[in-house]
């Protein structure tokens, strides 16, 4: 288990912050969607913000890299995209991150090295294998994590990829975020291991069980993986457990699982335990939490009042950003 | 002028580009220890070692994919697929992700890609093998598509889709990459875009692109012994098309036949033909006619799969059609 006081309590604030700002920030965006201001799809990191957060945290964006699926909200913030242009882009604004031309799936930030917010199950696995081999091509110092969900490991593109990156000895780290539903199937339906950790061994890499809901367990986990990936060019799987509360989409009626085991996971939420842990050991009170949360709520209010007001792309701009 | 083969004008082209710059690379299945399933790539693995002519596994979505990783990563690879009736398997990464990248992400990243390989029929393969791909790629908007003739062209337009910082589609044919043709030996680049009169006339045009460019000159030279002057045009790019260099010919001969190694729904074929249609109206003096492959799967039986392919004949009598002889 790691140990709270290896942390800096300035970071761990910061990474309470994080997670705080996430889960706000999208239960704005589902009233606001709910409210129709904008539509399309709106897949929720709601439960699973501990792995964003202390995966960011664990690396170096400077010379490390990270890629996802289409559940990219959490990674957008924790990688410090601005607020506001992340909801002036699922307000389809000119001012957002794509300039209204990607909206809640496709977050990119190339200087911040994350290359999406990628909308097709289990087709940016190639892409992060690419961005490894890149690294290694130019003699780089840096690794790539690729998160991808449970639904996405069965892709052949993952076997093919976690193949090719052992075979040419490629730093990155594959990390399966098991928020244990593909959409509406249960990943024990589908799957013929229960530990997705094992697939590893299909290709010779090491690959273990996290923890997602403890952010420190996921940080000190993907440091390691991160390190190896770095010095030794070996990749690593990770499994992540986790759970989202919220469906898979807003269109989702949640008639595959029960109430009781949704209540059953919000008492293990991955904010409310890091929050009563930084109080145990005296890091914050509760008074410090809730001006955490009141700084957060802010930051969503102004980010909100931004995409609502701000222009929409003007007509032409559609012929814009296709070719160089 | 030396005479090489189409193979050795691609090979020379990539061996020049990968000799210009570090970041260019070869990946795909056979094209390093083997020297290539087609030998393009011949002798570059020796020159240039396994760091930049990769061998893959047989995983056409996923080499595909690390290639357009590569080049969002600031690489510039040359993906080679065996043929492009292999590239099916790797269509979402070609279609999702190389070709929509740079618009999803309001022009954060650029694309610098090649994916290369032979299309179209060749001979004796039966129907998963022998097929034009050609109006696949055309269609989607975020990729350029090139479909060379000749090995000065190949070379020439080989060179500029490597320089270029969008992916490009290359279509090369089997059959054609034992084709002789003058080759300079000082460096040159043919634009991508720009279309190209094989063979000037003033009476009829005829239009078309890539191996059948040849089969299209021996119509044109029949229709001569006719006393029928015919222009062939050779596309050359597929994507951006050269419209105005059609409407030009048009507009000079009146009239339009389109010959494509693809059947004949909504491909490159009916695409121009529309085009001319609509663009050329008040001056043809015939309907434009298409000649393209029958609407079937290729079959194996080599008579049939000439009877199911575009023919001198096929083309001879679309062109007396659109002269009323």
């Amino acid at each position: 288990m790691p140990e709270i006081s290896n942390y800096d309590p300035q970071l761990l604030k910061k990474l309470l912050y994080d997670m705080q700002l996430i889960r706000r920030f999208e239960e704005e965006a589902t009233k606001r969607y709910g409210l129709r201001e904008f539509g399309g799809f709106l897949h929720l990191y709601i439960g699973q913000e501990a792995i964003a957060v202390g995966a960011v945290a664990a690396i170096d964006l400077q010379k490390d890299y990270i890629l996802t699926a289409y559940r990219d909200h959490g990674f957008a913030l924790a990688v410090g995209m601005d607020p506001s242009s992340i909801m002036a882009e699922l307000y389809g604004k000119q001012a957002g991150t794509a300039h209204g031309k990607g909206g809640s799936m496709h977050f990119f930030d190339k200087d911040r090295h994350f290359f999406g917010g990628n909308g097709i199950v289990g087709a940016h696995i190639p892409l992060a294998t690419g961005v490894a081999f890149k690294i290694k091509y130019m003699s780089e110092p840096g690794a790539v994590l690729c998160f991808f969900g449970d639904g996405a490991i069965h892709q052949g593109t993952f076997h093919e990829s976690v193949n090719i990156a052992r075979i040419w000895k490629l730093p990155i780290v594959y990390i399966c975020e098991n928020n244990q539903y593909a959409m509406g199937t249960d990943f024990r339906r589908v799957s013929a291991v229960k530990d997705l950790s094992k697939l590893s061994c299909a290709y010779a890499i090491p690959g273990s069980q996290v923890d997602g809901m403890d952010i420190l367990a996921v940080n000190e986990e993907i440091k390691k993986a991160a390190q190896l990936a770095r010095d030794q060019k070996m990749p690593t799987l990770l499994e992540c457990k986790t759970y989202r509360y919220v469906g898979h989409s807003m269109s989702d009626p949640g008639t595959y699982r029960t109430k009781e085991e949704i209540t059953q996971y919000r008492q293990n939420d991955p904010i409310l335990l890091f929050k009563d842990k930084l109080i145990v050991a005296k890091i914050i009170t509760d008074a410090d939490f809730d001006q955490i949360d009141t700084r957060c709520k802010d930051t969503v209010t102004k980010a909100v009042e931004f995409a609502r007001t701000a222009p929409d792309p003007p007509t032409p701009a559609m012929y814009e950003d296709l070719y160089v | 002028m030396p005479v090489i083969t189409f193979r050795e004008a691609l090979g020379q082209a990539i061996n020049e580009e990968m000799a210009r710059d570090d970041r260019v690379f070869l990946i795909g299945e056979e094209v390093a220890l083997y020297n290539g399933a087609y030998k393009v790539s011949r002798g570059l693995h020796e020159k240039y070692s396994t760091r930049r002519v990769i061998d893959t596994p047989i995983v056409e979505e996923s080499f595909t994919g690390i290639g357009i990783g590569a080049a969002m990563a600031g690489l510039r690879p040359i993906v080679e697929w065996m043929t492009m009736n292999f590239s099916i398997q790797a269509l979402d990464q070609t279609i999702n992700n190389a070709a929509k990248m740079r618009y999803m992400s309001g022009g954060q990243f650029t694309l610098p890609i090649v994916f290369r390989g032979p299309n179209g029929p060749a001979e004796w393969l039966s129907a998963q093998h022998s097929q034009s791909l050609a109006s696949i790629y055309t269609q989607i908007p975020g990729l350029k598509v090139v479909c060379p003739a000749t090995p000065y062209d190949g070379k020439g337009l080989l060179k500029s889709a490597i320089r270029d910082d969008n992916p490009v589609i290359f279509l090369e044919a089997e059959l054609a990459y034992g084709w002789q043709g003058e080759v300079p030996e000082d460096e040159y680049l043919i634009p991508i875009g720009q279309a190209d009169i094989k063979r000037p006339g003033s009476q009829i045009t005829l239009i078309t692109f890539g191996k059948i460019v040849k089969l299209v000159l021996s119509a044109a030279a029949e229709l001569e012994k006719l006393g029928i002057d015919a222009e062939v045009i050779d596309l050359r790019t597929l994507r951006p098309l050269d419209e105005q260099a059609l409407i030009n010919s048009v507009n000079k001969t009146r009239r339009a036949v389109v010959i494509d190694e693809a059947p004949p729904i909504c491909s490159v074929g009916s695409h121009v033909a529309w085009l001319i249609s609509n663009r050329c109206f008040d001056i043809l003096d015939a309907q434009v006619e298409l000649v393209s492959s029958e609407d079937i799967p290729m079959p194996y039986n080599h008579r049939l799969e000439l009877a199911a392919q575009p023919s001198i004949e096929k083309i001879l009598t679309a062109a007396k059609r659109t002269l009323y002889i």
